[in-house]
């Protein structure tokens, strides 16, 4: 039986929404050690060698299963590089839940860096969910570059969640995708950033089949003196639909950078590209205030609504 | 009761001083419903704005209740019981309709209270509650919303402003019976209206007449509706449609 302390157990509820050990296929790591692991029927979780990581292996056919693998670190001054593999098999219809929570309460920079590949079978259906989050009255920067690539072969859908509200100094996050025929990725990327923080967000999509599609969609808040930058690209190298839309809120001093990249190399590609960014509108504000709440109520309000 | 005293806006626009509303006093007694209006232009929505707290007057007092709210900003307002219904709702992204009704209550209420102030502007709650007050809402549902989420203060006094504006014929007999029904079952509210439609004129209790920012007239409906008859202070919907006939419920 895993025993997590407190501080463990507080980060995982942040970005797993886990109160106990969960069910179905798990790792959980921290401070750079498996402290449990379950594999079932259905997933099979091994270690890699030579390199730090696991191996997620769903079998064929495997429906309604999860899989967990969230990482905390706890400990000061922890740099870390992981490469974990999911090989999804055809047909499959799995939720994915990964994450890491950073607590740093010393001086030194904890940094994770967690490099995923997903190998999507034929039809298979993924729902995968990433959340970021840091906590710690340190100076060391809590420090999360994420790189995820995603390979889905024909007719395969895949739904990612990422999500980063507090907490993490610095972020780069790397998110690539080759899409097969048929093939449909959804992303919904939700982010904060506050005082001196800073995240960028790159997506490469290549959607390479007939008929592949693909929605990248971004809000984000940037508040105190933070920055970010969205940089959305989207290759059409078939007959094929993509979108990507970021919508961003600015706040105090914060600054947002937006990329759009359409990219079409097929004649019967149809891309699209959406960005806005600006303030909170005075009339929002003004709303719900007529409602009763004060300013800053109503802003948490119009915040918490954005990035839901 | 809501007292206006020698109420007067301004703005500067473009060096030149500009007064829109000029030494405005008149009363909103309680139980009343009353009905401002007058022609386009004349000050109306921006006084609405001033009982609201969304501007500040250039001088004159406003009193609610005994109390002096002059210095008051919109949240305090709000709390002592004044409600505001917009003209032209607001969009947002990710709040849904019945965050709103929760905030507009002030607690977390249930989904089959939801449907209560829903259900009277003739929405079904089942198919509004969970959706987003964004832009996938049309002018019509939007409107009925911010209805909504204004009968939901239950406030002591509650400005609408244009409730008519963005509303299709069918709906407009609909909010002829939620402002009925309103003032019939809080008979201590008062409920003040902008609006220059015949049909809102002729429920009121009151009618205030403005022009050109200045109060010309204030009376009880029977004195002062037929002097408006034919005026721009008292339009018609749609002239000749008999709005009201066989009006169903469904807006």
């Amino acid at each position: 039986m895993v025993k997590l302390d407190e501080i463990q157990k507080r980060l995982l509820l942040e970005i797993a929404d886990l109160h106990q050990v969960p069910e179905g296929a798990y790792n959980i790591r921290s401070d750079s050690e498996s402290v449990g692991r379950q594999s079932t029927a259905n997933i099979e979780i091994v270690s890699k060698t030579g390199v730090s990581g696991l191996e997620i292996r769903i079998k064929p056919g495997t429906k309604n299963e999860s899989v967990h693998i969230p990482v905390v670190l706890t400990k000061s001054g922890i740099k870390e590089t992981v490469y974990n593999d999911f090989f999804i098999g055809e047909d499959a219809d799995v939720v994915i839940v990964a994450g890491c929570g950073i607590d740093n309460c010393g001086n030194q920079d904890s940094q994770h860096d967690g490099v995923h590949r997903f190998f999507v079978g034929k039809n298979a259906k993924v729902r995968y969910v990433e959340k970021h989050y840091g906590s710690g009255s340190g100076s060391g920067k809590r420090v999360l570059n994420p790189v995820t690539e995603v390979f889905q072969e024909e007719g395969s859908v895949v739904e990612m969640e990422m999500v980063q509200i507090r907490g993490v100094d610095d972020t780069e996050r790397t998110t690539r995708a080759e899409l097969g025929a048929g093939a449909k990725l959804t992303v919904r990327e939700r982010l904060m950033t506050h005082d001196e923080q800073r995240a960028i967000s790159v997506y490469d999509v290549a959607l390479n089949g007939k008929d592949a599609s693909a929605d990248v969609v971004s809000r984000s808040v940037a508040k105190g003196t933070s920055c970010q930058k969205f940089d959305a690209k989207i290759a059409g190298n078939a007959p094929c639909h993509g979108h990507t839309e970021c919508d961003s809120i600015i706040m105090e001093q914060g600054r947002i950078l937006a990329v759009p990249g359409l990219e079409a190399n097929d004649p019967d590609a149809e891309l699209f590209h959406e960005a806005a960014i600006g303030k909170i509108a005075g009339e929002q504000l003004i709303k719900l205030m007529t409602l009763g709440l004060t300013e800053a109520e109503a802003e948490e309000q119009i915040i918490n609504g954005f990035l839901r | 009761m809501l007292e206006l005293k020698e109420l007067s806006f301004g703005v500067s626009d473009d060096g030149a001083d500009k007064e829109i509303i000029r030494d405005i006093s008149l009363t909103v007694p309680d139980h009343r419903l009353v009905v401002i209006t007058g022609p386009n232009g004349g000050g109306k929505s921006t006084l609405a704005k001033l009982i609201a707290g969304v501007e500040k007057p250039t001088s004159g007092r406003i009193v609610f209740d005994g109390e002096d709210i002059t210095d008051l900003g919109i949240t305090d307002r709000a709390r002592r019981g004044i409600a505001f219904a917009f003209q032209q709702p607001v969009r947002f992204k990710g709040i849904r309709v019945i965050d709103l009704l929760r905030i507009a209550v002030g607690r977390r209420i249930a989904v089959s209270d939801a449907c209560e102030y829903l259900s009277a502007v003739g929405l079904c709650a089942r198919d509004y509650i969970d959706r987003e007050v964004n832009a996938s809402l049309s002018g019509g549902e939007l409107k009925r919303i911010e209805i909504a989420t204004v009968l939901a203060r239950n406030a002591k006094l509650t400005v609408f402003d244009e409730p008519e504006a963005g509303i299709d014929l069918w709906s407009f007999q609909n909010l002829i019976e939620v402002f009925e029904s309103m003032r019939e079952r809080v008979k201590d509210r008062s409920i003040l209206i902008i609006s220059h439609q015949e049909r809102i004129l002729n429920i009121a209790d009151e009618i205030i007449v403005l022009k050109d920012g200045a109060l010309q007239r204030q009376g009880i409906r029977s004195e002062v509706m037929p002097e408006l008859i034919g005026t721009a202070s008292a339009v018609q919907m749609c002239r000749g449609t008999g709005a009201g006939k066989g009006a169903s419920s469904e807006w």
